[in-house]
């Protein structure tokens, strides 16, 4: 009988994934960042999501240590991409970076010393 | 053997050593700009050379850094950043006095990285010393160990920081030989500020290459290092010390 309780136990956390999934009715409504340039990422989106951490986190050590400076995954070139056209920033309520980070409840430290604001004068360098 | 067969043979060696030696190799690689995903190669060693005869009486090259890298003062001298600074010598008997910048003079054997207990401060294989800022835990060891007194450590918060210079609160900075720009083939904003507004008295450039004109001049003409006596074999010479 134990199976059938973890089947409903299942069935009822989607149920409440879907609902949240929806934006309006979930307790937190989910963040929906505007993206300002749609399909133009150096990553499919699933991948993006899980693992746009490691990508910065493994660029950030050749940058430092190597000097190797490839635009593809490197913090500035997301900036210069993701940065709101209105505020010029990727922080602030519906920041791209910052609005997902509230809601996941993760901090990061990036912004305390990198520009959160888009460089005049830079085309984001495509994939 | 004939002697016609013997210089057909010696044609044919030569245009095979040619051929071999010609496509893709230099004997001498030229000076020029890494591509953005190639490393900092051990084959260079970028330095200074400051020629304080010809250093004018200004300060553009402090002015230039801190615009580049967009570090300020905040009128408290003891704790401000100082990546850069002018040093004013005299001479008590004589009272000759010059001036000259001083900066991370880039050692080889640099002794704020010898400290280090995160391994944050450390040698770039090109001879750039730097911090890295995401391993800096703000001990300041390598403030106290550095005989130049070139780190600085960030105690305000900072904003607006400039996108290839990240800055923050509670770290050790230093110069950076601007490596941003060497790493696009330029050269320091002090190196550019001083050649164009001021005395034309510093050169940038690689110490190994000897097409370039730092290592003609450090082998033909006299130069120093500060503290030479440290044997820390500064990248950074001075000429007229």
């Amino acid at each position: 009988m134990r199976f059938p309780a973890a089947v409903a136990v299942a069935l009822l956390a989607a149920a409440g994934l879907v609902r949240a999934g929806d934006g309006g009715t979930g307790r937190v409504p989910v963040p929906s960042p505007k993206i300002e340039a749609p399909g133009q990422c150096v990553a499919p989106t699933a991948e993006m999501r899980r693992n746009h951490m490691k990508m910065l986190l493994h660029q950030r050590d050749l940058t430092v240590h190597e000097g190797i400076r490839t635009p593809r995954f490197s913090l500035k070139n997301c900036v210069n991409c993701h940065a709101s056209h209105a505020t010029g920033s990727v922080l602030g309520k519906d920041g791209f970076c910052s609005s997902c980070h509230a809601y996941a409840a993760v901090s990061i430290d990036c912004f305390e010393c990198h520009s959160p604001m888009r460089q005049a004068n830079v085309a984001a360098v495509k994939p | 053997m004939n002697p016609d067969r013997r210089q057909f043979l010696g044609w044919g060696a030569a245009a095979v050593a040619g051929a071999a030696l010609a496509p893709g190799l230099r004997l001498i690689e030229l000076a020029q700009a890494r591509s953005p995903e190639e490393a900092a190669s051990a084959l260079k060693r970028w330095g200074l050379l400051i020629d304080i005869t010809k250093c004018a009486d200004c300060d553009d090259c402090v002015t230039a850094c801190s615009d580049e890298n967009g570090w300020k003062g905040h009128g408290r001298p003891e704790t401000d950043p100082q990546w850069i600074r002018k040093v004013s010598l005299r001479d008590k008997r004589t009272g000759y006095a010059q001036a000259l910048p001083m900066m991370c003079q880039h050692c080889e054997h640099p002794p704020c990285v010898d400290v280090c207990p995160t391994g944050a401060s450390f040698r770039r294989d090109d001879g750039i010393v730097l911090v890295d800022k995401h391993a800096c835990i703000g001990c300041r060891y390598c403030v106290m160990a550095c005989p130049y007194g070139a780190r600085s450590f960030i105690h305000e918060e900072i904003t607006g920081q400039k996108a290839d210079v990240p800055r923050g609160k509670g770290v050790v900075e230093s110069c950076t030989l601007c490596v941003h720009r060497v790493d696009r083939g330029e050269t320091p904003a002090c190196v550019e500020a001083c050649n164009r507004d001021g005395g034309k008295a510093m050169v940038f450039g690689d110490l190994n290459d000897p097409a370039a004109e730092i290592h003609r001049r450090i082998r033909s003409e006299p130069s120093s290092q500060v503290r030479a006596d440290l044997a820390l074999n500064t990248g950074v010479r001075y000429q007229g010390l």
